[in-house]
């Protein structure tokens, strides 16, 4: 049965069918009111875990980090700024193989501070050896957290996830979703039973000082579990179809009119809904132009991006992320998937649009279409406004 | 006490590192049904250099300012699991990623009430990375980052009073010991663990190396600093003074201070040794360290 739900609400009554034993948090827009949700469940006994209310996001990191390694299925969320004060302990969690999941509410990163999305937070953490998956939409939201405890605590993988949600228009937005029943969570999701715990029956050392003559294999292995998820991702995905009824591409990908396409824009997060709208008005005029949503960001799946646009002639990828000084993250991964191949699009353009909230309008999307020439574009910032340029830097 | 050797031999702490001693008492006190998570620092370092560990209780590592956070998970896990009654946790860390770095994550820890003993094993400085000045340093100390000139007499700072900033988060027992007096600290940690809610330990662990002090020599130094007052052995139960470590005589600062290289600057400066004297003083008053004179009939 649907229910039309905040999002935040949805995240939180899915997060509770998954029942975690410890959930820590400190607040920090958009984020608080997944939390505040999950905080009132606890409070009137809905969920049986606790909840420990920190002093800031490096110990809400911690907390967890020490409760999932106790043997507790945990839950934490967090944005911007926070996720950056966690950064130390998420590449710790990630090295210490511990299966924790984390909602990223993405919003911009300060300076100047601001509250509103993008996607600077979670990219910049792209190399901490967490999953990231980004959702498009809150039903997709909800459902990336179920597939993300189960690709996590499977022993073959043993990684934590970032589940990655556009912050307001995700996470305050309203939306009819699907919520699953307990019975299907209990049947897709099982209990967590960690490989190693801290356990007094049979003690064991976590943590350990590993010197050079060990230290390069521990990053290798994770490595190679990354690889393997490009095989996991899929079959979980395939899994959660046969429980709930909806899937997600193939769990890396959503292809949206792409086998005839002649523009494709790639991209993450909610904005792939915006980009659906003007490829069906732009169908309907007969123009062939697709999307291909990028769902897996970590692992990136090169192959499939690879097999999907190399007999596109042009594809745009659209950033809501920099890497300043250099190509926008997403792009650089686009077009790494072509290195050295025999075939590729005759055009890859990049475009960063909807830094720290501006709006991406249909509009920019047709903006970006029409910018789709033969002309490769490198960094086109789109909405910028020129004016502000002149008056802040001009004299 | 377990039969079971808790923290075993053969790990690599310096000859003469109190830390080593400390620890060791501290676990055996608690006994194996504890669950220790360990700070960054030397401690970390020489105890579990992988593939081995001289820990034979569940330990944990994960970085230098968070152990009192990841202990308050630990904790919160095992209450979700039933199992905190029949469980300790300790959190340990030294001076640094006490009193500087992890300040913030112990602070939360012990207002939040976890039911955790915190241990400090306060060298006096950043021994891990070189002697490196810390915020547990005491006044004109010698270090890599407080070194002694023309101009400087060495760390310009007294010591932060952690104890106190303890003790004012209302929580039920804080207590400072030291390497110097064993007994004293299998004690404290046996009372400590005997009482529900967070409690923070000190521990007073002279270290060869950062002192510049003969190994031989580090209970003998570790009990001058008691000895003088300028480490003053005290317990705080629930807010209150509640018990202090008296001395008949207390010795002067100047026989602890020329035990050690640290010091070595100030042997020829009364000036100095007067201030450093001021301090111990201070806490003889303080903490009532004098003991009474018995009555002769």
């Amino acid at each position: 049965m649907k229910e039309f739900l905040e999002g935040s609400r949805a995240i939180a009554e899915v997060v509770k069918l998954c029942k975690p034993g410890v959930i820590s948090a400190y607040p920090i827009t958009p984020q608080t009111h997944i939390v505040e949700e999950l905080a009132s469940m606890v409070a009137n006994g809905e969920l049986s875990a606790q909840f420990v209310n920190v002093e800031s996001e490096h110990s809400a990191a911690s907390v967890v980090l020490g409760a999932q390694a106790t043997g507790v299925r945990t839950f934490t969320a967090t944005s911007s700024q926070g996720l950056f004060y966690m950064m130390e302990v998420l590449f710790n969690i990630a090295g210490m193989r511990l299966p924790l999941v984390l909602t990223c509410a993405n919003r911009a990163i300060s300076a100047p501070i601001n509250i509103w999305n993008d996607q600077q937070d979670s990219i910049s953490l792209r190399d901490s050896g967490w999953i990231q998956l980004y959702a498009e939409n809150i039903q997709e939201s909800a459902d990336l957290h179920l597939i993300a405890y189960r690709l996590s605590e499977d022993k073959s993988i043993m990684l934590p996830t970032m589940v990655c949600m556009d912050g307001f228009i995700l996470t305050h937005g309203m939306e009819a979703v699907d919520m699953p029943k307990q019975e299907e969570v209990d049947k897709f999701l099982p209990p967590y039973k960690p490989l190693y715990k801290l356990d007094t029956a049979e003690p064991l050392s976590m943590g350990l000082l590993a010197d050079p003559d060990y230290y390069m294999e521990t990053r290798f292995a994770i490595q190679e579990t990354f690889k393997s998820l490009l095989k996991a991702i899929p079959q979980v995905n395939a899994e959660f179809k046969g429980v709930f009824g909806r899937d997600y591409g193939d769990g890396l990908v959503e292809e949206y009119y792409t086998k005839d396409a002649q523009k494709v824009i790639v991209a993450m997060g909610s904005v792939c809904g915006t980009i659906k709208e003007v490829v069906d008005a732009q169908r309907a005029k007969g123009k062939k132009v697709g999307l291909l949503k990028v769902i897996s960001y970590r692992p990136f799946p090169y192959a499939r991006v690879y097999d999907i646009l190399k007999d596109v002639p042009r594809v745009a990828v659209l950033d809501k992320a920099v890497s300043l000084g250099a190509y926008a993250p997403l792009a650089v991964e686009v077009k790494a998937a072509f290195s050295g191949k025999q075939k590729a699009p005759r055009v890859v353009s990049s475009f960063v649009a909807g830094l720290g909230g501006r709006d991406i309008t249909l509009e920019s999307i047709k903006e970006i279409f029409l910018k789709l020439t033969q002309k490769e574009a490198s960094l086109e910032f789109i909405d910028l406004k020129p004016e502000l340029l002149t008056e802040e830097y001009g004299q | 006490m377990d039969n079971k050797i808790l923290f075993k031999p053969g790990h690599t702490a310096c000859a003469g590192c109190a830390q080593s001693l400390a620890a060791r008492l501290v676990i055996e006190a608690a006994g194996s049904n504890t669950i220790i998570a360990n700070n960054t620092g030397c401690l970390e370092v020489f105890s579990t250099k992988f593939p081995d560990s001289a820990w034979n209780v569940p330990w944990i590592h994960s970085l230098f300012e968070n152990c009192a956070a990841v202990a308050s998970g630990i904790e919160a896990a095992l209450i979700y699991l039933g199992k905190k009654d029949a469980t300790n946790v300790i959190a340990q860390a030294g001076d640094g990623g006490t009193a500087d770095i992890g300040l913030q994550a112990l602070s939360g820890m012990l207002e939040r009430g976890h039911d955790i003993l915190y241990i400090c094993y306060d060298n006096e400085a950043y021994m891990n990375t070189g002697v490196q000045r810390s915020g547990l340093t005491p006044f004109y100390t010698n270090t890599t980052t407080s070194p002694i000139s023309a101009r400087f007499p060495g760390n310009l700072r007294p010591k932060k009073p952690m104890p106190e900033i303890a003790n004012a988060h209302g929580i039920p027992y804080v207590a400072t010991a030291s390497a110097g007096f064993p007994q004293d600290i299998q004690r404290k940690v046996k009372k400590a663990l005997s009482i529900k809610g967070p409690k923070y330990m000190q521990i007073h662990v002279p270290c060869p190396l950062g002192w510049r002090h003969e190994s031989g020599q580090t209970l003998a130094v570790a009990k001058l600093a008691v000895e003088t007052g300028l480490y003053p052995l005290i317990e705080y139960e629930n807010g209150k003074l509640s018990g202090a470590r008296k001395f008949a005589q207390l010795k002067p600062v100047e026989e602890y201070l020329k035990a050690q290289g640290r010091f070595k600057h100030l042997l020829g400066d009364p000036e100095s040794i007067k201030q450093i004297q001021a301090i111990a003083d201070n806490n003889i008053l303080k903490y009532n360290l004098k003991a009474e004179a018995q009555k002769s009939d």
